[in-house]
Formats: C-alpha cells, sequence, structure tokens
C-alpha cells in the first residue's frame, strides 16, 4: 500500500455551490458518525504497517475536527508524509507554525475558489470567507510551507482564470499551470437531487471550456500532445482501466474502505469496522478491479473510445450521476469531444468510438508537436 | 560543518527522524524541519548503509561494528572503517544519527 486518503470529515465551514460531499460544519448526525481519534490513529498504523508512505488528510474540511493536530502529528510520528487539502480558511499562526516546524512533506493542497470576495463567497456562500482564506494562504507562504494551489472552475468565477493562473505562477515551488476541477461531480452519497440540479447548471458550458482552452495558449497543445501520446487507447469492457485501489485507497469518514475517493456505490465499499485494511487491499480490491460493464451503451461507445484519456468517464461518475457502475455520463462525453475536436484528434460530427484509424491520429499529433520543439 | 566520527563512540537514530522499512527498504522519514538537505525527499539506504544501520544501536561504538562487520565481509577492514565513518559522518551531518553521551 503506498497511499491512503483519509476524509476526516464530510462537514465543511464553506458552503460551495458545486461541493460534491460537504454537509454543515454543524451537523451533528455527521460528526456522531464520523471516525473516532483512536479509530483513525489504528487505521493510520495498520496503513503504515502495509508499508503506506502518504496519507492525504481530506474532507469536507478536515480542518474542522478538533483532533486534527493530534491526528496529524500521529501520522507524521508513524513516518507518513502528509497531504493536506484544505480550504485554508481555519488555518491559524499556530497551525502554520505546526507545519513550520513538523512538514508535511508535500505540499498542502489549497483551492482557490476566486480571486475577489465577490467570486469568491458567490462559490462558498460563507462571508467572511474570502478573507479568511487569503489569511491562511498568507501565513502558510509566509512561513515558507509549500503550498499548491488548486482552482474550481465555474461560471462565476471563470473570469478569474488569469489572474489566478498569474498569481499562481508566483507561488514558490510552481511548475506549469495550476489544475482546476472543470467537470463537476454529482453528489457522492447522491443524497439531493436539488443539488444535483444546481451542480449541473453550474458546470461549463462547451464554449466555455474551449475558452478556458483557447487561454491556455501553447503550453497547453504541448501539454496534451505528451499526455494523449501516453493515455489514449479503448479501455475495453473492462470498468477499472485507472490505478484505483491499485496502491492504495480511501477510508471515509465513517470507516468505509472504497477504491477511490468517489466510488461510493454500495457494491464497491468495504466496511472496515467489520475488517482490516490488508483484507480490503489483497481481497476485496481485487474482486472489484475484475468488473466488468454490461451496459449495451457502454459496450457500444465507451469501450471503443479512444479518447479515454480526456474523458472522465469511470466507474464513480456513473454511480454519482446514474446511481449505477456502467451508464455513460454524456455530460463527460460531451467535454472530451469538445477537448478533442479542438485538439484535431476529431472532425466535426464524428463519434470517438467509430474512429478506426485513431492510434494513427495520436502519432500525427504527437509527432507534429515533436518537430516543432 | 565538519563533523568529527570517533570509532571509539556510539551513535544512534535521532528522535526526529523515522526509520521505516518497507519492502526489504530502510527509508528515513524526516519529521522536523532541517534534517539534511532532504526537502521532503525521503532517504534510502543503499546494502552497505543498511548493514551499517541495523548495527547503530546506541550500545555498540563503532570500532565494534567495523570488526563484526570485517569477519563477515570480504572487504578489507580499513574499506569497511572508511565506509562506516563515511556513512555516520554523513549522516550525523543530516542530523539522521546523533552521538550517544558518554555516562
Amino acid at each position: 500500500m503506498g497511499h491512503l486518503d483519509l476524509e476526516l470529515t464530510e462537514r465543511c465551514n464553506n458552503n460551495c455551490v458545486h461541493c460534491y460531499i460537504n454537509q454543515p460544519a454543524d451537523d451533528l448526525f455527521s460528526k456522531e458518525k464520523e471516525l473516532s481519534t483512536g479509530d483513525i490513529k489504528a487505521i493510520l498504523e495498520e496503513a503504515a504497517s502495509l508499508g503506506c508512505l502518504t496519507v492525504r488528510l481530506t474532507g469536507g474540511e478536515p480542518l474542522l475536527r478538533e483532533d486534527f493536530e493530534d491526528i496529524y502529528l500521529y501520522a507524521r510520528g508513524l513516518g507518513l508524509k502528509v497531504i493536506l487539502f484544505t480550504n485554508a480558511t481555519l488555518l491559524t499562526p499556530d497551525m502554520a507554525e505546526l507545519f513550520a516546524c513538523v512538514p508535511c512533506l508535500e505540499k498542502i493542497e489549497v483551492t482557490v475558489y476566486g480571486m475577489n470576495r465577490r467570486s469568491y463567497e458567490a462559490v462558498t456562500r460563507a462571508p467572511g470567507s474570502y478573507q479568511a482564506a487569503w489569511r491562511g494562504i498568507r501565513l502558510l507562504l509566509e512561513k515558507n510551507i509549500p503550498v499548491l494551489p488548486k482552482g474550481v472552475l465555474l461560471s462565476s468565477n471563470v473570469e478569474d482564470v488569469k489572474e489566478f493562473e498569474r498569481w499562481a505562477a508566483g507561488v514558490p515551488g510552481m511548475n506549469g499551470l495550476p489544475s482546476f476541477s472543470m467537470s463537476l461531480d454529482l453528489r457522492g452519497r447522491r443524497d439531493s437531487e436539488d443539488k444535483n440540479k444546481n451542480i449541473r447548471k453550474l458546470r461549463l458550458s462547451a464554449g466555455e471550456l474551449l475558452q478556458v482552452y483557447r487561454g491556455r495558449g501553447t503550453e497547453y497543445i504541448s501539454e496534451m500532445k505528451e499526455f494523449c501520446s501516453r493515455f489514449m487507447a479503448p479501455p475495453g469492457d473492462r470498468l477499472f482501466s485507472c490505478g484505483a485501489g491499485v496502491e492504495g485507497g480511501c477510508v471515509d469518514a465513517y470507516g468505509n474502505f472504497q477504491a477511490c475517493m468517489l466510488l461510493r456505490h454500495p457494491d464497491t465499499v468495504y466496511d472496515l469496522k467489520t475488517g482490516s485494511l490488508k483484507e480490503a487491499m489483497t481481497r476485496f480490491v481485487p474482486e472489484v478491479r475484475a468488473m466488468k460493464a454490461s451496459n449495451s451503451d457502454y459496450i457500444k461507445r465507451c469501450a471503443l473510445c479512444f479518447l479515454k484519456g480526456l474523458c472522465e468517464q469511470c466507474p464513480a461518475k456513473s454511480w454519482m450521476e446514474h446511481g449505477n457502475l456502467d451508464t455513460p455520463v454524456e455530460y463527460l462525453c460531451e467535454m472530451a469531444h469538445v477537448q478533442a475536436r479542438y485538439l484535431g484528434l476529431l472532425k466535426q460530427g464524428e463519434a470517438a468510438w467509430e474512429v478506426e484509424d485513431w492510434e494513427e491520429r495520436i502519432r500525427s499529433f504527437y509527432g507534429y508537436h515533436n518537430k516543432s520543439r | 560543518m565538519d563533523i568529527t566520527i570517533s570509532l571509539d563512540k556510539t551513535y544512534t537514530v535521532s528522535e526526529d527522524v523515522v526509520a521505516r522499512e518497507i519492502e526489504g527498504e530502510i527509508i528515513i522519514v524526516p519529521l522536523v524541519a532541517g534534517i539534511g538537505d532532504m526537502e521532503g525527499e525521503l532517504y534510502t539506504l543503499n546494502e552497505t548503509g543498511k548493514a551499517i544501520w541495523s548495527r547503530l544501536d546506541g550500545h555498540t561504538v563503532l570500532r565494534e561494528i567495523v570488526e563484526e562487520l570485517s569477519s563477515q565481509f570480504e572487504a578489507s577492514a580499513e574499506d569497511i572503517k572508511e565506509d562506516v565513518t563515511g556513512f555516520v559522518s554523513e549522516l550525523v551531518k543530516r542530523k539522521i544519527l546523533i552521538e550517544v553521551s558518554q555516562p
């Protein structure tokens, strides 16, 4: 086991319009179900005994947990590197001092929702969160704590992209452009159709997506040529062509093991309260990864589609959108096709699963890149 | 910083690092800032390092470690002494090992 994602809570002090998981910060029902400090330490211990080197502490907002520092120091004391996902709003000078003295050994990943109060709080719906987040980010940067800024692209903050990229370029240790969440996920627990409706409305249109790609210029094209040369091929009918569960997995806030952070379909979840990480990794994950698609649309389209690397279709996305593991997600399909057409891999009106000379197209795309260097 | 390593002294692992054995490799994970020049990179020992490391128990002086290794490996005692002092010197410099105070 190389890594473990640990969701410390599903609660968050922000109330982001697009979020797939958040529960209110003061939701006692969620809080009472959460793993205890002792449970979490036991999971960390077992992970370390299985060779885990890196643990990602995420949420919800992990800093909401009153025992966060205890958990963090325990993980580091086991010789684990820590990747912290946070919105930075709850960072205090004491916490920044802690990260300076006992470093995570990985960058702290901070999601930035906007570059001004209006755009930021239009996303978080939490008054004061803009000021709190930037105070937190400054606390980290002032102490030279490595930070990896990330963005979320919504119609409400798409105007901030250039400013965000300029700011991110000045963050020490940044290599290349910051990453953005672009294809917003629906609710991971399928708990609110109303929230799902909102999330669908917030997704970028094909035109807005193209605007973002165009704005990224030649650097984006170069990155994609390298990427496409490595990650494009039809996946066939096996559902898992990704690395879910191979080198590690995720434990949710309530002690359920998942092969990946988004995959919460009941057939793919293992209860650690009645088992162990070792059994989850050695027995349960191989069973999950051997699953095959049976949906006829998936077999006719996704299984034959060479846009695998550009498309985010996966069992977790099917779960969130349709409640099963293999119904194609039309939005993701459309976005992948838009991107492929922009890159010249598809002609107008072509469906990627019908393209027979896809290998030649990838070679030609990559070859041109080599000549232009 | 010059580090003087004495064969008549004992050394042990600093409390500022965690040494982990993963799939036969010994990996040293810093706990606090300022451990050597690792900057987040973990430090993995080679075979020679592992042989020396496993004998650094905080009780055995380096001279005994050199003698033990000389009886087990074909290299000359002089080469082994150089390996041991070089290894310990580097890890003391990186604050991974510390000298044990004499009682």
